[in-house]
């Protein structure tokens, strides 16, 4: 426990632009500022809306910080600026942003940390498609992989996740008015990411995530009886990333302990380091076991480590079955019946 | 393949008699919150006072004994059509509303048990009459209303309401948006009925709102099934886990049972337990396989034994018609390390269950 008081921070998620997640957090801010709480905007993004320009009026602003990269001027959130300022409560947007390189820190979300480190409490937005986990999920639901992601333990460390929820008819209805960007943008969007069984399906993940996020919160701390430990069999190959993704999120569903456990030598050891230094990022403890027969050091490690569940991802489909090198997953399954097996399978794009 | 599957008749039937309800039908839009004092009621009248700015004829045929400010504040813009001069108890003037004929009608409180005398005893009912006659209705209610929902709610309130509604009402709604607002939003806003003491009082209000947006998940998800239905598209987004147990008298079933009901719940997910009967069993092995499946359906799952020769077949077709996300199966007894060649079952199921993951489970 540190002596300092740590800042709050409410997260308040929402499934698509032009929900309302700017708006809601301004509103929050002028109603925290009729109560006379120190409250202001650390950064926020109008997107020409006329609705959320004018909630700002009255309301404190920390000016962007100008930076330059490759001769252009970029516009970034001043977390010196609001450290010096030190507010009692900073409402930042857009949480899963990424600056611009020459600012102090890679990710607008590594920012609110250092504010909430300082004791200011940190009011943000963010959509659900930019949560890690969730990430292959998002590519099958929109055909768009999104590359700026927040790891879960980061969005876990919210007090309160909030969800800012509209019907996806009224959202189209919206775009359509031209109330979230202008017309010809519209159009592009409309085309992709904004049909209807699309954003239905992103505001029921931001629905369950959210109903996950009060769970978590309200229970007590207690562990499970048995705790289950997962192992995640991480490879060189382009599927670690997404078996990564999902073992990790079973593992934090079900409470258990998580490791990620490599085998080597591989042949591309660049993107073996790399799948590791993933796992790593995501708060995954790593693990790298030397051996000419991966199969059996992987059982072998899981039985010394109590390992109860060991996360595989499905070999490539082959015309002739086992046809030639027999697939690990196989062996595994068979050396280690004494244990659980998940074979975790791509998910492609639905529609 | 993304499958695009022809609709049977009975399908496209189905769906022209839909369209055809929703042609003439008034749309239905609900604002659901998990207790009150979450804002419905603001958020339903200033929705009103934006579709009146965007030129839509709006009326207010219901409005709450007690409102806040700023609800009051809103009310000034509209059109009230009041109660009947005779009505013992709030009500809706029905044949007002259907004489006036608005565009759109905004009914602060849906679940009400009408005065005696009405013509309908639920204000529901009174609100399908209006859907009825082409008149779309903006309303509002709260979680502990949801007659399907209220034992929940009532161990978590510990306080009986006596009037509700059907949740089959709830999900004829086009539209469900969720009222949601930090517990301690409600701590400080006043909400009747609940511990006055802050503590239990947030956690009950957590538990509350947990419900409320499992629900709205829920109907969500239904909505898009009906869409991916109506469509013909079998393959499954993946947005709501179901877990699918395929049990045999040799398989630890009450392990895996228990360890699919905690994933389901956990994920707040949907559990199914299958049986594919091959072979006459001994009566041994009936007797445990009736004791697990008797666990299966204590344990909530959706429970069905399956006839079929090819037992991997059966078990990926039932995936694929129920929209499995991930199949639990024991570790095969049969191929050692010598035979190894030899794909067994649980081999062929990892291999072909597609975009569904396998956890296998040991035996005892």
């Amino acid at each position: 426990m540190t002596a300092k008081r740590h800042g709050r921070l409410r997260i308040l998620l929402g499934y698509a632009a032009g929900v309302g997640k700017t708006y809601k957090m301004l509103e929050e801010a002028q109603e925290l500022k009729r109560e006379g709480r120190d409250v202001i905007i650390g950064y926020f993004e109008p997107h020409g809306r006329k609705d959320t320009i004018a909630k700002i009026e009255g309301l404190e602003v920390v000016p962007r910080r100008i930076i330059e990269y490759r001769g252009r001027e970029f516009e970034e959130m001043d977390t010196r600026a609001i450290l010096e300022r030190h507010p009692e409560i900073c409402a930042v947007d857009e949480f899963p942003h990424t600056n611009i390189p020459g600012s102090d820190r890679a990710k607008r979300w590594e920012d609110v940390m250092v504010l909430l480190e300082a004791g200011i409490s940190v009011i943000t937005t963010m959509n659900i498609q930019h949560l890690e986990s969730l990430n292959d999920q998002m590519r099958q639901i929109t055909g768009v992989h999104i590359r700026e992601t927040i790891p879960d333990w980061v969005v876990n460390q919210a007090d309160e996740v909030v969800l800012v929820d509209l019907p996806p008819r009224a959202l189209l209805n919206r775009l359509q008015r031209g109330v979230i960007y202008e017309t010809e943008k519209a159009h592009r969007a409309l085309a992709n990411f904004f049909k209807e069984p699309t954003l239905a399906a992103l505001r029921e993940m931001a629905l369950r995530q959210a109903a996950h996020e009060v769970e978590v919160h309200h229970e007590v701390s207690a562990p499970p009886e048995n705790p289950e430990r997962v192992l995640i069999h991480v490879t060189e190959s382009p599927a670690a990333v997404a078996l990564i993704r999902r073992g990790k999120r079973v593992a934090d569903y079900l409470g258990a302990e998580c490791f990620a456990v490599a085998v080597k030598p591989s042949p591309d050891a660049a993107q073996l380091d790399r799948h590791l230094e993933f796992a790593r990022r995501l708060h995954i403890e790593t693990r790298v076991l030397e051996s000419r027969n991966p199969a059996e050091a992987l059982v072998d490690f899981a039985r010394r480590n109590g390992v109860t569940q060991i996360f595989l991802s499905k070999p490539e489909r082959r015309t002739v079955p086992f046809f030639g090198k027999r697939p690990l997953v196989m062996d595994v399954v068979r050396l280690a019946r004494d244990r659980q097996v998940t074979v975790v399978a791509e998910r492609r794009k639905a529609l | 393949m993304p499958a695009a599957r022809k609709p049977t008749p009975d399908e496209l039937l189905q769906q022209v008699e839909a369209e055809e309800r929703t042609a003439r039908r008034g749309r239905l839009k609900i604002f659901l919150g998990y207790a009150s004092g979450v804002g419905k009621s603001f958020r339903m009248f200033d929705e009103g006072r934006r579709r009146k700015m965007r030129g839509q004829d709006v009326v207010i045929a219901a409005t709450q004994p007690v409102t806040a400010p700023e609800t009051a504040d809103l009310l000034k813009n509209f059109e009230v059509i009041p109660s009947p001069a005779d009505a013992a108890g709030p009500a809706i003037d029905v044949a007002a509303v259907l004489r006036r004929h608005p565009e759109v009608v905004l009914i602060d409180g849906l679940a009400y048990h009408n005065p005696p005398g009405s013509k309908n005893a639920e204000r529901w009912q009174d609100v399908e009459e209006l859907l009825s006659a082409g008149i779309n209705v903006i309303t509002s209610i709260n979680l502990q209303y949801i007659k399907e929902k209220q034992k929940q709610v009532e161990a978590i309130r510990g306080k009986t309401v006596q009037d509700s509604v059907p949740e089959a009402f709830i999900r004829t709604a086009d539209e469900l948006e969720l009222v949601d607002a930090a517990p301690e939003y409600c701590v400080s806003h006043s909400v009747e009925g609940l511990s006055a003491d802050p503590q239990p009082l947030q956690r009950q209000l957590s538990e509350l709102r947990e419900i409320a947006l499992v629900l709205a998940a829920d109907v969500v998800d239904h909505q898009l099934e009906d869409y991916l239905r109506a469509q013909g598209i079998s393959q499954t987004y993946g947005t709501h886990e179901r877990i699918l147990v395929c049990i045999t008298p040799r398989s630890n079933a009450s392990v895996m049972i228990r360890r699919g009901r905690r994933q389901a719940d956990r994920f707040h997910g949907e559990l199914y337990v299958v049986y594919v009967q091959q072979d006459q069993l001994s009566a041994g092995d009936q007797a445990t396989l009736d004791q697990n499946l008797a666990a299966a359906r204590e344990a909530n799952a959706h429970v069905e034994v399956l006839h079929a020769e090819d037992a991997v077949g059966a078990i990926l077709d039932f995936a694929a018609r129920n929209r499995i996300t991930q199949i639990f199966v024991g570790h095969s007894q049969q191929g050692g390390l010598l035979n190894r060649w030899k794909p067994n079952p649980v081999e062929r199921l990892i291999m072909d269950a597609d975009g569904i993951d396998v956890r296998v489970f040991p035996h005892n």
